[in-house]
């Protein structure tokens, strides 16, 4: 056997025993399999950026044919619940207890005020601690008021007059839906998760157990070790991938306007980004919990809360949109959110597969450096 | 068939005849602000075709010495060949020859003993038809034929240590490196260990270097390599070392007294380096050749009685290493604390009968019954894994019984644990004192914690600094005591509130020889004030100092009594005067003879 063969062997021997540890290990079953379906269906399912079902406070002082139509536009809209108040001073109550999210508070002059002047002849009370359902609720009601405003006008035979006439489209989201730009950028979390998360803690273990000592006293080389060790995670990550892409085209019904393929391949380039960092992680960490609480810390928070996967980089202070540039997941959540509903955008998807490679290249340059058959590292 | 393997490496090196070179080598540990020199300029030769023991006490430097050896640290002086090759130039092809076995065997517990046999089979490149043939050979040597598919992870700590080897032996190395491949191991699995090591040496010509705490295991060495403080402080074959310990070592008996009250007595005299109980006998280690002065250990009674004994190479281990060190004065009785007898002499504090516990379907501790008289010293003693700690643990209260009785001091612990627990002090196995604290804030938080009054706390303080000899390291946190002193505080901390009884978890495991003696001089004491003691033990000589004991193998209690009760059902014409260890090996081969029966 020459030393070719031998070295496909050992990869080959160290792969096998990787897939076999991971297959009994409860603890990657779980971090692999049921932590990205139970992601999946809590941001498919549970968790919705949408204002929908608001409840809302009405309050009629005077109730006649205008009021009533306008509270039916309301009522027909599946944005709001609405629940009926007999005097304002009741229904602030409830808006204090939080049992209504707004108020829409019509006069006792409200036909009156309709049919003379133009200004503002409904009142509107939104809760304002959860800014961004508030800002939403705000603009639903808007859009009611003024939709009715426009029927009422039109079957008076009256001209209304408004200065600009705004007429949105909203393009690639046509719905506005929360969940079609949520389930892409679980992808990132859920390849960071299987990548740097489990990677990082596999890799500690065989520090903490022992073997790690056991297994460099051998003719292994260093890259035989990582390539052996990387590629079950690496093509774990990568069904990862496609039970995330499987349930969010097949069960969320989130269109993939960009091509399977070039999905696949940039992911494949952020899974190596994402492998790079448990391995850098395992470098410093020599036991599980450190490594599994480092990991949380330097790549899996990020990875949420600053990929811009739910909140908006551009509306971040200045010096925390600053640390995003640094965090990989950025970079991947614009591909997937472009390839998923904008489609090929080859000058997107390429300027950000690029920071991926040189972010990879990085990494790996300090692993070669950092990573020896030694215990003195 | 693919042709044999040709090993891509060549020695750069002249060929040595010696398998392991380390010359002037050094190295130093740092973390923070502390630097550990590991290792002082050694030099070591290590002669192929042999087996070396490597000894020395804890932190010696043999942990660091193997894996210098294997390439594995890089050393901050000197200079290292491992068969021919220097290892700091080429340290894969050292790895690629060596075989090494780390402290906890390197197993994948959960994968199959099969399955780990393939990987390190596929790390070291093996042909399907050398596979075959060296599967059969080592199967037949470990005897893990029938195991193979169980986890590793399941296996006793005997066989592990055996499949550890096996995946090291897997290509048979020219060197094999032996990180103490016998801790905590039961004598019968350290007997057929050292059984293959020998067989490896003689069939394949291996060199072999093994590090071990055990000092009875020097004995069987080729050639034995004393460490200290990452000096070498002698090499030679045991002989070497024993030889000139002869004319100094005897055996000491004395009608009237206890064996514990005579080697008290003994070991403060002048001139006498060691003195331990041995048999029946008090065994002494003197100073010069001859025996000193010993008519003040019994004045007005019976004259002692004096022979000569075979000297061991412990003897010379512990001379040599006391010679450095101040002759420490036995703990002295009066500042024990003095318990009042609660009851009759003969009085059960401890009965315990037919205790179970289970861990889902498996059984950790079955069928245990045994009763502790009062004032007396009663051991537990077996391998890892016997379910020594967890009838510990049940006896003190801290895990839940599944079956059976347990009564401590006079109450039932299924109904009373809390009193008591308060009746009892309990040591555990591993450090379980607060590290950042200091010494004395660590005995004040017990004294507060055993609910002890002010005058009463700051009187038991002031006894522990005392009789612990702690008055030094008051302020010192406790983390940075030797391993010695962090064993003596723990204890300390465990007799705050006067217990009556005192539960000690293997309170020698990892301690080095010398601290081993003073420990057991301290309990001795401690039992002659009238404090009952219990304590496990997987050290056979330790058996020695208990009355009576109990010896248990997986979870069971494979007999009982008093360690010449258990010795002399042993004794035989090619066996005049067994060991413990030999009784041990006796009762673990009856019992496994027994299932055999039964399967």
């Amino acid at each position: 056997m020459n030393e070719r063969a031998a070295s496909r062997m050992r990869v080959v021997g160290m792969i096998r025993k990787e897939s076999l540890q991971i297959l009994r290990d409860p603890s990657s079953i779980a971090i692999a399999f049921v932590m990205p379906v139970v992601l999946l269906l809590l941001f498919g399912y549970g968790v919705s950026l949408d204002a929908r079902h608001v409840p809302l406070g009405v309050v009629v002082e005077q109730p006649d044919t205008n009021t009533a139509s306008l509270i039916g536009a309301f009522q027909r809209s599946e944005y709001f619940d609405l629940k009926s108040f007999d005097s304002i001073h009741a229904a602030q109550q409830a808006f204090d207890l939080r049992e209504v999210f707004g108020i829409i508070w019509l006069r006792n002059d409200f036909s009156e005020q309709l049919l003379s002047r133009s200004n503002a002849p409904i009142g509107v009370i939104v809760n304002g601690v959860n800014a961004n359902q508030a800002r939403i609720a705000e603009g639903y009601i808007q859009g009611v008021w003024q939709v009715w405003l426009g029927h009422y006008a039109r079957s008076r035979g009256i001209e209304l007059t408004l200065p600009v006439a705004l007429e949105p489209r909203i393009w690639f989201n046509a719905a506005v839906s929360s969940r079609d730009f949520l389930v892409p950028g679980l992808i990132a979390l859920i390849m960071t998760l299987i990548g740097a998360l489990l990677t990082s803690m596999v890799v500690a273990r065989e520090w903490e157990r022992g073997t790690m000592e056991a297994l460099m006293v051998t003719p292994i080389r260093i890259g035989e070790l990582m390539i052996g060790k990387l590629a079950p995670y690496f093509v774990l990550g990568m069904g990862g991938m496609l039970l995330s892409v499987a349930t969010a085209v097949w069960l969320f019904e989130v269109p993939l306007r960009g091509s399977f393929w070039l999905l696949s391949a940039a992911s494949a380039l952020f899974m190596l980004v994402a492998l790079g960092m448990g391995l850098v992680i395992s470098v410093v960490a020599k036991n599980q919990f450190v490594a599994g609480q480092i990991a949380i810390i330097v790549t899996f928070l990020p990875a949420f809360i600053l990929s811009g996967f739910i909140f908006q980089i551009s509306s971040m202070p200045e010096a925390i949109q600053f640390i995003t540039h640094i965090v990989p997941a950025r970079y991947y959540v614009a591909i997937l959110q472009t390839l998923f509903l904008a489609g090929d955008m080859w000058p997107i998807v390429l300027s950000n597969c690029a920071v991926l490679a040189a972010m990879l290249f990085v990494l790996l340059a300090v692993v070669r450096r950092k990573l020896h058959k030694r215990l003195d590292a | 068939m693919p042709p044999p393997i040709a090993r891509s490496c060549r020695p750069t090196e002249v060929a040595t005849s010696a398998a392991l070179v380390f010359e002037g080598v050094s190295k130093t540990f740092s973390a923070r602000d502390r630097s550990v020199t590991a290792l002082q300029s050694l030099d070591i030769r290590i002669q192929t075709g042999k087996v070396t023991g490597l000894i020395g006490p804890d932190g010696a430097g043999k942990t660091t010495l193997m894996r210098l050896a294997a390439g594995l640290l890089l050393p901050d002086a000197g200079r290292i060949h491992v068969l021919g090759i220097d290892v700091v130039r080429q340290p894969l092809e050292v790895q690629s020859s060596v075989g090494y076995m780390p402290q906890r065997f390197g197993l994948y517990e959960d994968l199959s003993v099969q399955e780990n046999l393939d990987f390190y089979a596929d790390l070291q490149g093996l042909g399907s038809a050398e596979r075959a043939a060296s599967y059969q050979e080592l199967m037949h040597m470990t005897g893990l034929a029938p195991f193979t598919r169980r986890l590793a992870g399941r296996l006793s700590g005997g066989m592990k240590q055996k499949l550890g080897l096996a995946c090291t032996l897997v290509r048979p190395p020219r060197l094999l490196l032996l990180d103490e491949p016998t801790v905590g191991v039961d004598p019968v699995s350290r007997r057929e260990l050292w059984s293959i090591v020998y067989r490896q040496v003689k069939e394949q010509g291996m060199s072999v270097l093994l590090s071990t705490a055990y000092l009875d295991e020097a004995q069987r060495c080729d050639e034995v390599i004393l460490i200290h403080e990452g000096q070498r402080l002698g090499q030679g074959t045991p002989q070497h070392f024993s030889e000139p310990m002869r004319g100094r070592t005897f055996r000491v008996t004395a009608p009237g007294f206890t064996k514990r009250a005579l080697q008290a007595r003994l070991s403060a005299v002048p001139g006498i380096v060691d003195a331990i109980i041995e048999g029946e006998h008090v065994r002494i280690v003197t100073e010069d050749p001859g025996l000193p002065d010993l008519s003040l250990v019994t004045t007005g009674q019976d004259a002692v009685h004096t022979e000569p004994a075979e000297p061991i190479f412990e003897d010379a281990f512990i001379a040599a290493l006391k010679g450095g060190r101040a002759v420490e004065s036995a703990p002295q009785l009066s500042l024990l604390p003095q318990v009042m007898p609660a009851g009759p002499e003969q009085e059960a504090v401890i009965e315990v009968r037919d205790l179970e516990r289970r861990f889902g379907d498996f059984y950790a501790v079955k069928n245990v019954s045994f009763s502790v008289q009062r004032g007396e010293i009663f051991g537990l003693l077996g391998a890892n894994g016997a379910g020594k700690s967890t009838t510990f643990r049940m006896l003190c209260g801290l895990l839940p019984v599944s079956a059976g009785k347990v009564h401590v001091a006079g109450y039932d612990l299924r109904r009373a644990a809390a009193r008591a627990r308060g009746r009892l002090g309990y040591m555990a196995q591993r450090f379980s004192l607060y590290g950042d604290l200091s010494v004395l804030q660590n005995l004040r938080f017990f004294a507060s914690a055993y609910g002890l009054g002010r005058a009463r706390s700051r009187a038991r303080i002031a006894w522990a600094l005392e009789a612990f000899e702690l008055n030094d390291y008051s302020g010192d946190s406790s983390r940075d005591l030797p391993l010695g002193f962090k064993q003596r505080l723990a204890m300390a901390a465990a007799l705050m509130h006067q217990p009556d009884i005192l539960f000690l978890d293997e309170p020698t495991s990892g301690v080095d020889p010398l601290a081993r003696r003073e420990f057991w001089q301290r309990i001795n004491a401690l039992a002659e004030s009238g404090v009952t003691v219990l304590v496990t033990t997987h050290f056979m000589d330790e058996a020695n100092y208990c009355d009576r004991l109990v010896i248990m193998a997986e979870g069971e209690v494979l007999a009982s009594g008093t360690p010449a009760e258990m010795k002399a059902r042993f004794r035989s014409n090619d066996l005049p005067d067994p060991t413990m260890e030999d009784a041990f090996i006796g009762l673990i081969e009856a019992h496994e003879q027994d299932r055999g029966d039964v399967v």
